[in-house]
């Protein structure tokens, strides 16, 4: 081992280490930033991603909040007019619900209300998403309200360096960031050392995760793995996919998107999150305003049921999986369907 | 220990065993509670301590917010102001609101409030903005250190707080005053903010304008406390009630309670006990609500008249004072009609520069689009303009040739 003890220490293994690394270095960098939530100082937030900052930074920059979601919202809204740096932590998905208020009819217009007099740089950690077997609200993946919020910008990261990246990014921005963690990958593993170049990472564009000829799969956060076995195992059908992590729903990535579905002609957006007025609706309106002439079939959705999030034990009927991307792979030959006659 | 165990302990007097020390209360609520009537000075033996400089100045804040109230009222009517929710009656607490803070203090009103923004030096133009249609915020709320006026209720009050312990943690001699209706109090984040207030001892204060009504409904329907104030208790801090018509009343409860954030005392919740003499706004018909006889006896404890009776008993009260007084009030009142008399200037383009620090690529289309609809728009005005100078009357299409350029 050429390494030292100390490199190898320090290199993080899971999201959730690359995360509270993040927060560190921020804290480290900028005085301004404060981390502020339920349980987050002494235990050090139940996933532990806030995990030793209240002992390094003490209380004041890490610091326990009473039990509830508007008003650590309200009050970081106010440290943020002061000029603090707030990185508030929501505890799971469907806690953050009470918040909505202030973070609708405050977090997201105080720019725009005062002309840009008064921004607010405020990151807003919820983790998101299904696939850990919780009880009820406690895997609802809420996207879709936070990206129909004009002033939010809406994030989330699908692997370990982005968690690092984006969470820098994010912290750094000048507007209000809603940084939606998915759960299900905090202790996926990776390689990452944070001495790598880029670590931070640039908020709103997409990256390609495989490069692929035949169709593009557009998704983020928690279904990036399960997207990258559905194109490893589409190689046996002939298929050639190329996976699309958008890492960012606002700013969204039109570029990069459009590029994509242009070179292969035919595209599926995947998410947890119910399909019905969900963020693959827009994806796919946008997609095809701007490829319509590329494509080959029309743009289609795996997305979650209609349905409130199910209990644990039913979840996987749920969850996007991957025989349910091929089926839907398998769909995109629209033109042989439609010249045999079958349709849809 | 059995159920059975507590129950044999009853009967030798203690049937629960003693909680731990963290349990207990921490403090003695007595000194939290507020007195059961509300804290007077005008009229009462202890108005002789009144400083003759703060009872003229207050008078004169006074006069000049009620003609403030009369010609905002009147701007509706000529349809000036969108809407105008007057604080016509409750001016004693908007003047003192502002005058007990120091200049890097903060004062976080909500649409009512635009007097106490006025009063803390903001120009009535810019405090009228949002009321008047024209964007949100009409000033920087940094450089008046006034958030900007709050619609949504009761949630500007954990914004207070925020600000209040941010300031404390840089170690900035900063207090927050924040304002709140009767109805405001019933909302969960009056709740939230007192709460984070007390347990981070936050140099701020809230003032609650208890006016009597929520829109149409009446102090009795929102709450079953004995007062507003008494809520403070539950959170740990005390509640003040204060008669809130009487102006040097309300300038001594609040000048304590920020002196004592200021020190920091922590939070004070004063409720003052006041009435909204106009409706609830110029759209609001309160003869649905409220009889004319009720507003009469209020008007009987005028702020204003409070304040006269005891200048005319000090012999204070001077024609020339009066004359002065009312000349300022119609200076303002003159310049505040001039300048809402003019069409403010707005730029369309303006929509899209604030929405984010950096615009997004979408937000840049949508601005290009709306640049050709407004030169389109131009052209065609132009066109009609063109015409009508011709003697042709019958005008143009709204689609023009710009419509077709677009990609
Ligand atoms: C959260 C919220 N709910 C409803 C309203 C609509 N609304 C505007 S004013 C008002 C009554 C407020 O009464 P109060 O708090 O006593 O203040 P006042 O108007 O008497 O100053 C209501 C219900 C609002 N602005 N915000």
């Amino acid at each position: 081992m050429t390494a030292t003890a100390a490199e190898a220490g320090r290199k993080p293994a899971s999201m959730a280490q690359a995360l509270n690394r993040a927060l560190r270095d921020a804290m480290a960098d900028d005085p301004a930033v404060h981390v502020m939530g339920e349980d987050v100082a002494e235990l050090g937030g139940v996933f532990r991603i806030t995990d030793g900052l209240a002992k390094e930074f003490g209380e004041e920059r890490c610091g326990d909040t009473p039990l509830a979601e508007a008003g650590i919202l309200g009050t970081a809204v106010g440290m943020a007019m002061y000029g603090l740096r707030p990185v508030v932590e929501m505890q799971f998905d469907a806690f953050a619900y009470p918040g909505f208020e202030q973070l609708i009819s405050h977090v997201a217009r105080m720019r725009n209300r005062t002309r840009g007099a008064m921004p607010l740089p405020l990151t807003i950690r919820v983790p998101y998403g299904g696939g850990i077997g919780g009880v009820e609200h406690h895997s609802d993946s809420s996207e879709a309200y936070y990206l129909a919020t004009p002033g939010l910008q809406v994030v989330t990261p699908a692997t370990v360096a982005d968690a690092y990246g984006l969470l820098r990014a994010a912290i750094a921005s000048d507007d209000p960031v809603v940084f939606l963690e998915p759960k299900r990958l905090y202790w996926s593993r990776a390689d990452w050392s944070p001495d790598a170049p880029e670590q931070v990472a640039e908020l709103g564009r997409a990256e390609i995760r495989r490069r692929g000829r035949s169709a593009t799969l557009i998704t983020y956060g928690p279904s990036l793995p399960v997207c990258l076995e559905a194109a490893e195992a589409a190689t046996a059908e002939g298929w050639d996919l190329e996976v699309l992590d958008l890492r960012s729903l606002v700013p969204f990535d039109d570029e990069t998107v459009c590029a994509s579905v242009r070179r292969t002609g035919r595209a599926v957006v995947v998410h947890e999150s119910s399909g019905f007025g969900g963020p693959g609706g827009e994806i796919a309106a946008r997609v095809t305003e701007r490829c319509f002439h590329h494509l080959e079939a029309p743009v289609l959705r795996v997305a979650g049921f209609d349905i409130p999030y199910p209990p644990p034990m039913l979840e996987r009927h749920h969850l996007p999986g991957v025989d349910r991307i091929l089926d839907t792979v398998g769909r995109l030959q629209w033109e042989s369907d439609w010249t045999e006659g079958s349709g849809d | 220990m059995t159920v059975l165990e507590q129950r044999a302990s009853r009967r030798s007097g203690s049937y629960w065993p003693a909680p731990p020390p963290a349990w207990r209360p921490r403090v003695d609520p007595a000194p939290l509670l507020p007195d059961a009537e509300p804290y007077r000075l005008l009229g009462t033996d202890a108005a002789g301590r009144i400083d003759a400089g703060l009872l003229t100045d207050l008078y004169a804040e006074l006069v000049r917010g009620r003609r403030y109230n009369a010609q905002a009222t009147a701007l509706t009517r000529q349809g000036r102001l969108a809407v105008y929710p007057s604080s016509t009656g409750q001016e004693a607490c908007q003047v003192a609101a502002a005058r007990v803070l120091k200049e890097q203090d903060w004062l976080f009103p909500s649409y009512r409030d635009t007097l106490a923004a006025v009063a803390r030096g903001l120009d009535p133009v810019q405090a009228l903005t949002l009321l008047r249609g024209d964007w949100h915020t009409g000033y920087d709320p940094h450089e008046h250190r006034i958030a900007p006026l709050c619609t949504p209720l009761a949630t500007q009050l954990p914004h207070a707080v925020g600000l209040a312990h941010a300031a404390r943690l840089k170690g900035d001699d900063v207090v927050a005053l924040a304002l709140v209706g009767d109805g405001g109090t019933s909302e969960g984040d009056f709740h939230e903010a007192l709460n984070f207030a007390a347990v981070w001892q936050a140099p701020v204060v809230f003032l609650v304008q208890n006016n009597g009504f929520a829109i149409s409904v009446p102090l009795a329907k929102q709450s079953a406390a004995p007062s507003l104030a008494h809520k403070a208790v539950g959170y740990g801090m005390p509640g003040r009630l204060v008669d809130g018509n009487d102006a040097p009343a309300l300038h001594e409860v609040l000048g304590e309670a920020v002196e004592r954030a200021r020190r920091g005392g922590g939070p004070t919740l004063v409720e003052a006990l006041t009435y909204r003499i106009e409706a609830h706004t110029n759209a609001d018909d309160a003869t649905r609500y409220r009889t004319e006889a009720e507003v009469e006896e209020w008007r009987e404890h005028d702020p204003i008249a409070l304040v006269e009776r005891e200048l005319t008993e000090r012999g204070l009260l001077t024609d020339d004072f009066v004359q002065r007084t009312r000349d300022g009030a119609e200076e303002m009142a003159a310049a505040l009609r001039d300048h809402m008399n003019q069409d403010p200037a707005l730029d369309p383009m303006d929509l899209f520069a604030h929405v984010y620090a950096e615009q997004t690529a979408q937000l840049r289309e949508q601005e290009t689009q709306l640049r050709a609809e407004l030169e389109a728009e131009a052209a065609d005005a132009g066109k009609d303009e063109e015409k009508a100078a011709k003697g042709d009357t019958a005008g143009g299409t709204a689609r023009g040739a710009a419509g077709e350029e677009r990609p």
